[in-house]
C-alpha cells in the first residue's frame, strides 16, 4: 500500500495526503475525547496532569526567559527573584537561642520578601529551588528516555526474534541473561558504586542511573511484544510479505507504545528521586550547582533542621511535589490501561469507557 | 509438570542453578568496573600518604599485577570461601554475616507494617472505588512513593523521633557486651537472652526506621490488594455471601480478602528484594548497624572486596525473594503447576 502511494501522480498523492491528514485529525479528536474521559474517571489524574503542566512550564520559563529577555530588552530577564547563589554581604541576621547559647544566623523565616525564607548564607530559597527545577526535571526525562530506548530496543529484539536454535534466538537469549544479571543488582547500590568510582559530578551520576535502569524496560517491552506478535494483524503483515523491520515499526512498536508511555511517566519521578538520593549521599552533583538532593544534604549537615527547617522542607518538598505530580498522572493512566482495573472502573460510580486503542482504528 | 512435591523440588533446584551464572556475572561486572575505574585505591586507603606506604599497600593487595591475574585470584578465593579483606585487613565475609541479619530484621519489620497497614487500606480503597476513600488512600500511598527516602528518614529521625520520645539511633540504647548478640537480630537476641528490658528497648529502636522503610513502599501492598479486590468483589461467591446477610466487614475481610491475598503475597515477596536497596539510605540516617550502613561506608571508602561482597549478598537476596514469591504463589493457588 505504501509503495502504491509513492508511485501515484502528485495530484493523487495530495488528495491522499489530505485524507491522511483528516484521518489523523479524527484520531487526535478521539484521542482527546478519551483523554478527557480518563481525567473525568479519576480527578486525581487530572490534578497530576495539571501539576505536571505547571512544573514543566516553570522549568521552561527558568531556562528560556533569560536569553529571550537578553534579545528583547538588552538585559537578561528571569522569573527567579534572586540568583541561585546570590547572597547579600553582610546578610541580614536574626538571633537564635538554643539552650544557653545565642548566636546570629542568616536564616530568615518565610516572609513576603523571601517566600520560602533564606538559608544559612542568606540566599533566597525560592530562587534556589526554582533554579534547580530544570536540571532535576531534565535528568528525570532524559535519563528515563535513554533507559527506555536502550532497554526497549533490546526488549524488542529479544521479544520478536525468539525462535530457539537460530543466531537471532541466541542473541535474544544472551540479552535476557544479561538482563537477569542487571536485574539482580541492587540498583541503588550499583548506582552508588558507579557514581563513587567515576568521581563526583552530574555526568557520572546520570551514567550510573542509566546503567541500572534499562533492564526494567527489556522485561516490559519483551512481554508486550510477545503478546502483540501473535495478533492476527502481525500475521497478516507477514503474509503480505512485509519486511521484519517494517512490521516492527509499523505494527509492533505502535501497539506497545501505550504501556511504555505509562511506565515512562511513572519512572520520571522515580529516576528523579534516585538522582537526588545519590546527590544527597554526597557523591552526585557538586554543591555549587543547585540541586534538590544536595541542598537537603548541605542544609542537613549544617544542622538547619532545628533552627531553619524551611530550608530542608523547601528542597525536599520540591522533590515531593514533582514526583507526586508524575505519580498521580502515571498511576491514573496505568489504572485505565490495565484491563483489570479498567473493568473495575467501568463498574464504579462514573461510567467510563476507554479510548479505542490505536490498533482498532488501524485494522 | 505437576504439583507433586518432587516437581517443587525440581523447580526450586532449577531456579537455584540459574543463580550461579547470575552471581558470576554480577561479580565479574562489579570487579572489572571498580578495578578499571579506580586501578589503585591505595592512595585513598593509606593514611600516611607517603610513596613508601602507598607502594607497600599496592604490593600487599596485589594491585601491581595484571587485571586478569587479580581477577582469577579473586575468583579462586571467592569460591574457596575467602571473600577478601578490606583496607585494614579485616575479612569481609564475617562482617557481612554479622551485618546482614540486622538488615533482615529491619526488612521483616517493615514488611509486617506494610501488611498490617497496607492491606486494610487496599480493602478500604477497593470498597470505595472511584469515591473519596479511594482517592484518599491513593494520595496516601503515592505520597509515600513520592517522598525521597532520605527526606522521610530525616523528618522521622529529627522531628518525629524527639517529639514522640522514640529512640532514633542504633538498635539498642547501650552497647551490648561482645558475644551477647547471638543471631544479630536485636529483637530475637533479646528474646534468646530472656531480657525483657532489652526486648522493649530493641522494639522501640526498630519502630522509626521500619516505619520509614514501610511508608515509602506502602503503595506496593495497597495497590495490589485494591486491584485484586476489585477483580474479586463482583464475583458470585461474594454476592452469595452478601445475600446470606453477612455484614459488610465479614464479606470484605473473610471472603473477598482471603482470595485476593494471593497476588499481594507474591508482590510483597518481590518487594522484599527491593526493600534491601532502600536500607542503604535509611540505615545511614538511623545509624542502624546493618548491611546498608556497611555498604555505604564501603562505597565511599573504595573498599572493593567489601563492595563486591555486598553486591553478592544483595543479588542473592533479590533472587531468593523472587523465588520465595513464586513458591508462595504456587502454594496458595492450586491451579499453578511447577515448571
Amino acid at each position: 500500500m505504501a509503495g502504491d502511494a509513492r508511485a501515484t501522480q502528485p495530484a493523487g498523492w495530495l488528495s491522499r495526503k489530505r485524507k491522511w491528514l483528516t484521518s489523523q485529525l479524527r484520531h487526535l479528536r478521539s484521542g482527546l475525547r478519551g483523554f478527557l474521559r480518563i481525567m473525568r474517571a479519576n480527578p486525581l489524574t487530572l490534578v497530576g496532569f495539571v501539576m505536571v503542566v505547571i512544573i514543566v512550564s516553570v522549568a521552561v520559563l527558568v531556562v528560556l526567559l533569560p536569553p529571550i529577555g537578553q534579545a528583547l530588552v538588552g538585559h537578561p530577564v528571569s522569573i527567579l527573584p534572586y540568583g541561585p547563589n546570590y547572597y547579600p554581604s553582610p546578610c541580614p541576621t536574626r538571633i537564635v537561642t538554643t539552650g544557653n547559647y545565642s548566636y546570629p544566623t542568616c536564616t530568615l523565616p518565610p516572609s513576603t520578601e523571601h517566600l520560602l525564607g533564606t538559608d544559612n548564607l542568606g540566599r533566597d530559597m525560592l530562587s534556589r529551588v526554582m533554579a534547580a527545577l530544570p536540571l532535576d526535571l531534565a535528568i528525570g526525562f532524559v535519563v528515563t528516555a535513554f533507559a527506555a530506548l536502550l532497554g526497549g530496543s533490546l526488549g524488542l529484539v529479544a521479544g520478536y526474534w525468539d525462535q530457539p536454535r537460530t543466531i537471532k534466538g541466541a542473541i535474544s537469549v544472551a540479552i535476557l541473561r544479561l538482563t537477569d544479571i542487571f536485574l539482580a543488582f541492587p540498583s541503588l547500590v550499583l548506582a552508588l558504586a558507579i557514581a563513587a568510582t567515576l568521581g563526583r559530578g552530574t555526568l557520572p551520576t546520570v551514567l550510573a542511573i542509566l546503567l541500572t535502569w534499562w533492564p526494567y524496560y527489556v522485561r516490559l517491552v519483551r512481554g508486550e511484544v510477545l503478546v502483540v506478535k501473535h495478533q492476527p494483524y502481525v500475521t497478516a503483515a507477514k503474509a503480505a510479505g512485509l519486511s521484519d523491520l517494517r512490521i516492527l515499526i509499523r505494527h509492533v512498536i505502535r501497539n506497545i507504545l501505550e504501556p511504555v508511555t505509562v511506565y515512562y511517566t511513572l519512572d520520571v519521578g522515580t529516576v528523579l528521586v534516585t538522582f537526588s538520593t545519590i546527590s544527597f549521599i554526597g557523591i552526585g552533583v557538586p554543591l555549587d550547582v543547585p540541586e534538590w538532593g544536595n541542598m537537603v544534604e548541605y542544609y542537613q549537615t549544617q544542622n538547619l533542621m532545628g533552627i531553619a527547617p524551611w530550608t530542608i522542607l523547601a528542597a525536599g518538598g520540591a522533590i515531593f511535589v514533582t514526583v507526586l505530580a508524575f505519580s498521580l498522572l502515571g498511576d491514573g493512566l496505568r489504572d485505565v490501561l490495565d484491563p483489570r482495573s479498567r473493568r473495575a472502573l467501568a463498574q464504579a460510580a462514573v461510567p467510563t469507557t476507554v479510548a479505542a486503542p490505536a490498533a482498532l482504528g488501524e485494522a | 509438570m505437576g504439583r507433586n512435591r518432587s516437581d517443587l523440588v525440581i523447580f526450586v533446584g532449577k531456579r537455584l542453578l540459574q543463580l550461579v551464572p547470575v552471581l558470576f556475572g554480577v561479580v565479574t561486572i562489579t570487579f572489572f568496573f571498580t578495578h578499571v575505574a579506580v586501578p589503585n585505591p591505595c592512595a585513598a586507603w593509606t593514611k600516611a600518604r607517603t610513596p613508601g606506604a602507598v607502594q607497600a599497600c599496592v604490593v600487599t593487595f596485589g594491585f601491581d599485577k595484571p587485571l586478569s591475574v587479580q581477577y582469577t585470584t579473586y575468583l579462586q578465593n571467592l569460591i574457596s570461601g575467602n571473600w577478601g579483606t578490606n583496607s585494614v585487613q579485616q575479612p569481609v565475609l564475617p562482617s557481612i554475616l554479622r551485618a546482614f541479619p540486622e538488615t533482615l530484621e529491619l526488612v521483616f519489620a517493615s514488611l509486617l507494617l506494610m501488611v498490617v497497614l497496607g492491606i486494610p487500606l487496599g480493602v478500604v480503597a477497593a470498597n470505595g472505588a472511584g469515591r473519596w476513600p479511594d482517592h484518599l488512600v491513593r494520595t496516601f500511598y503515592l505520597s509515600g512513593w513520592a517522598t525521597p527516602t532520605y527526606l522521610g528518614g530525616l523528618i522521622l529521625a529529627i522531628v518525629v523521633g524527639p517529639a514522640l520520645g522514640l529512640p532514633y539511633t542504633g538498635d539498642f540504647s547501650s552497647a551490648k557486651p561482645p558475644g551477647w548478640e547471638i543471631v544479630h537480630m536485636s529483637v530475637i537476641d533479646a528474646m534468646l537472652r530472656l531480657d525483657p528490658g532489652a526486648l522493649a528497648d530493641a522494639i522501640l529502636h526498630l519502630i522509626l526506621p521500619a516505619t520509614a522503610l514501610a511508608f515509602l513502599n506502602m503503595g506496593i501492598a495497597t495497590r495490589m490488594t485494591r486491584g485484586s479486590m476489585l477483580e474479586i468483589l463482583p464475583m458470585d461467591f461474594v454476592k452469595t455471601a452478601r445475600m446470606k446477610g453477612l455484614t459488610n466487614f465479614w464479606v470484605l475481610y473473610r471472603h473477598a480478602l482471603r482470595n485476593s491475598l494471593i497476588s499481594t503475597t507474591t508482590v510483597l515477596g518481590i518487594a522484599a528484594g527491593g526493600l534491601l536497596s532502600g536500607t542503604v539510605v535509611i540505615e545511614n540516617i538511623f545509624r542502624w548497624p546493618g548491611i546498608g550502613t556497611y555498604a555505604f561506608n564501603a562505597i565511599i571508602g573504595y573498599e572493593f572486596a567489601e563492595t563486591i561482597g555486598i553486591v553478592i549478598v544483595f543479588a542473592v537476596g533479590v533472587v531468593l525473594a523472587n523465588l520465595v514469591a513464586d513458591v508462595l504463589y504456587g502454594l496458595l493457588d492450586p491451579r499453578v503447576e511447577w515448571r
